[in-house]
């Protein structure tokens, strides 16, 4: 389904110059997307208002809403919009379907139903961290053997992974009916993906989450990029493939399981945001680092209409994504069946 | 005979399960007591319960699950895909967001109301999936579903946000969560019955037809079948019997799957000769599922669509890992 759209005879200085330019520009999105929801909301503050509370000037009331509420769900939506896009990004390039986003095929699922077992059945005040990192591995680590069986049909392992996730979503809506009504009350938003309860602690798990696996991504970057000339000319450029696939599958598996543990399932961005970064970078190959800040900035721009556009309702951001993600997905199927 | 035999087990079983519908849940009842509640229009304990809530409850699992065993077979049966099912394909959540459209823009309050939105969202849901993936051609079994399950995940955070959005919805909604037969209004299944029927009519008439297209477009129409017009009324049938279980059960998953499955290995692909038995069976999966959500979790409940997938979800798997390979 990627086809390379771009003739390669683009001069390469050319094409840097307009990947730093889409980059630029969707940083100043996320800027002013940042900016309204800082501002805007049940409690308005003035943009002089926020500066203070963020000097530590401000009265208690604003900065309160300011750096307890606002900053932190700011910051936790940049670190897992970039965590999802990172980890769509290293699935999508090992794969080479755009469909094998760990949304799509059963991660993010594995990671809620590992996190709702932990919270339900094992510990139920404990960081539900641990439990989204196992149940993700698990979830991959299945997901592989099928694809081993299935061979050659990459089609059939999305469709298997498919075919996983609603048998974890099941898994997951029974845990919810068996968990204790104040824990299930808190799952149930959690299980639809939503930023509301987010805390300082939380943005830290993810900043630190993001800093280790960002970093092992740097190192192997070079050999990453191999990879998409096919496993045997990376083989001949000295790439042993076998290790590096196993240590990207893990650190994107560690990626999605983090930013589910935090904020729930969150569908469709690991899916699009590696899609729109190739697509406005024009880039041939599935660009690492241009995913993670597109995954960002969607997911801010997704978190602050679902807070403002039915407001005072507040709609769990995982529901948007999944509008707007589904009709996309469907779009793709549609376009490349023609 | 063998159609037969499992036809005469499947009739047992809806029986058996009836039964049983009727005596579990949290406060059980001897089947003695149940038959004698039954009977009687003596308004004690055991008559209330299994008048106001357990007949109404029970009819309408039979009544969705029928719909949606033979829907199922006949998908399989157009598309040619072993895959299909109306939960899977989207059907189910555009008959759904039809359903919460009436309530939440339009105040409507009844099923016999909201059937007509169900099946316009049933048959727009239909249309775009079938466009979107060109089902009928071989050994394309992986479009439709894929393009089925984004238009599902779509339609279903669509339902989410309007239930969300509004309060009275979400009061309406409640009586009618995901795939659940709990706190059933007595005459829902009365509501949607004329549309169920008119479903299962349409498939009589059109069933022929379908058997016959197996053999080919041109065998069929020297036969004297008219393709174009078996599949659009096939269209149709399955429209109505999604919208009819839709509106009466909530968007439930799986049933037509393991329904088309059940029916294929044991007696094979015609439909005319097994729309019986599809009925019967998803009659008494859908009744199973509910009476097992029922027990496994006293005092609570599991709605019936989460045990469906428990089962469906698995065979989904199995059907994919084993064509491959």
């Amino acid at each position: 389904m990627i086809a390379a759209s771009h003739p390669p005879s683009r001069t390469l200085p050319r094409r840097r110059r307009r990947a730093t330019l889409v980059v630029g520009v969707t940083i100043a999105i996320a800027v002013l997307a940042a900016i309204a929801g800082l501002t805007t909301g049940s409690f308005d503050t003035s943009l002089s208002d926020v500066a203070s509370a963020l000097m530590g000037t401000a009265d208690g009331r604003t900065t309160v809403v300011v750096m307890g509420m606002r900053v932190p769900r700011m910051l936790a939506a940049l670190a897992i919009g970039a965590a999802l896009g990172l980890a769509g990004a290293v699935f999508q390039t090992l794969a080479r379907n755009p469909l094998a986003s760990p949304d799509i095929i059963g991660f993010s699922a594995g990671s809620a139903t590992g996190a709702l077992v932990g919270l339900t059945l094992i510990a139920p005040t404990a960081s539900p961290a641990a439990g989204a990192w196992i149940g993700g591995i698990l979830t991959v680590v299945v997901v592989m053997a099928i694809a081993r069986s299935v061979g050659v049909s990459r089609e059939r392992t999305i469709l298997a992974g498919i075919a996983l996730s609603t048998l974890l979503a099941a898994v997951n809506d029974y845990l919810l009916t068996r968990a204790p009504i104040e824990i299930a009350r808190n799952a149930d938003q959690w299980l639809h993906g939503s930023l509301v309860a987010t805390t300082l602690t939380d943005v830290a798990l993810l900043v630190g989450a993001l800093g280790v696996l960002g970093l092992v991504l740097v190192l192997v970057h070079r050999d990453f990029r191999t990879l998409e000339l096919g496993d045997d000319t990376a083989r001949s450029l000295g790439v042993r493939i076998g290790r590096l696939r196993l240590l990207l599958v893990v650190v994107a598996a560690l990626l999605t399981g983090t930013a589910t543990a935090v904020a729930g399932p969150i569908g469709f961005i690991a899916l699009a945001a590696p899609q729109l970064a190739r697509r406005t970078m024009g880039t041939s190959g599935i660009p690492l680092w241009g995913s993670a800040v597109t995954g960002a900035t969607v997911l801010l721009v997704a978190d602050v209409i679902a807070q403002r556009a039915l407001a005072p309702l507040q709609i769990p951001v995982g529901l948007l994504t999944a509008v707007v993600g589904g009709a996309y997905l469907f779009w793709i199927v549609a376009r490349t069946r023609r | 005979m063998r159609l037969v035999i499992l036809t005469v087990a499947m009739v047992v079983a809806v029986i058996v399960l009836t039964v049983a519908s009727l005596a579990v849940g949290s406060r059980a009842l001897a089947p003695a007591e149940v038959i004698a509640a039954l009977f009687s229009d003596r308004r004690d304990a055991a008559g209330v319960i299994v008048h106001e809530l357990r007949v109404p409850r029970t009819l309408t699992a039979l009544l969705a699950g029928a719909c949606l065993g033979v829907a199922g077979v006949l998908m399989q049966a157009v598309t040619r895909n072993p895959l299909a099912d109306p939960g899977l394909l989207g059907v189910n959540a555009g008959a759904a967001v039809g359903v919460v459209v009436a309530i939440a823009f339009f105040g409507v309050g009844t099923a016999s109301g909201y059937v007509w939105f169900a099946f316009a969202g049933a048959a727009s849901a239909a249309l775009l999936v079938n466009a979107a993936a060109r089902p009928g051609r071989r050994g394309d079994t992986v479009g439709l579903i894929l393009a089925g399950v984004a238009l599902s995940a779509c339609l279903g955070a669509v339902v989410r946000i309007i239930t969300l959005a509004d309060d009275d919805t979400f009061e309406s909604f409640r009586f009618w969560a995901v795939g659940s037969f709990e706190r059933r209004d007595a005459d829902v299944a009365a509501q949607v019955l004329p549309f169920a029927i008119a479903g299962l009519i349409l498939t009589l008439m059109i069933a022929r037809g379908l058997d016959q297209l197996r053999l080919g477009t041109d065998l069929a129409r020297s036969l004297g079948t008219s393709p174009a017009l078996t599949i659009v009324g096939a269209g149709a049938a399955i429209t109505l019997l999604c919208a009819a279980a839709t509106s009466a059960a909530g968007p439930l998953a799986f049933i037509g799957l393991i329904v088309a499955h059940i029916v294929r290995r044991t007696v094979g692909g015609d439909v005319r000769s097994t729309i019986v038995l599809a009925a019967l069976s998803g009659a008494a999966l859908t009744l199973a599922s509910d009476v097992i959500g029922r027990v496994i979790a006293i005092p609570g409940e599991v709605e019936a669509g989460i045990v469906a997938a428990f089962v469906g979800a698995p065979l989904l798997l199995w059907l994919v890992v084993r064509r491959a390979s």
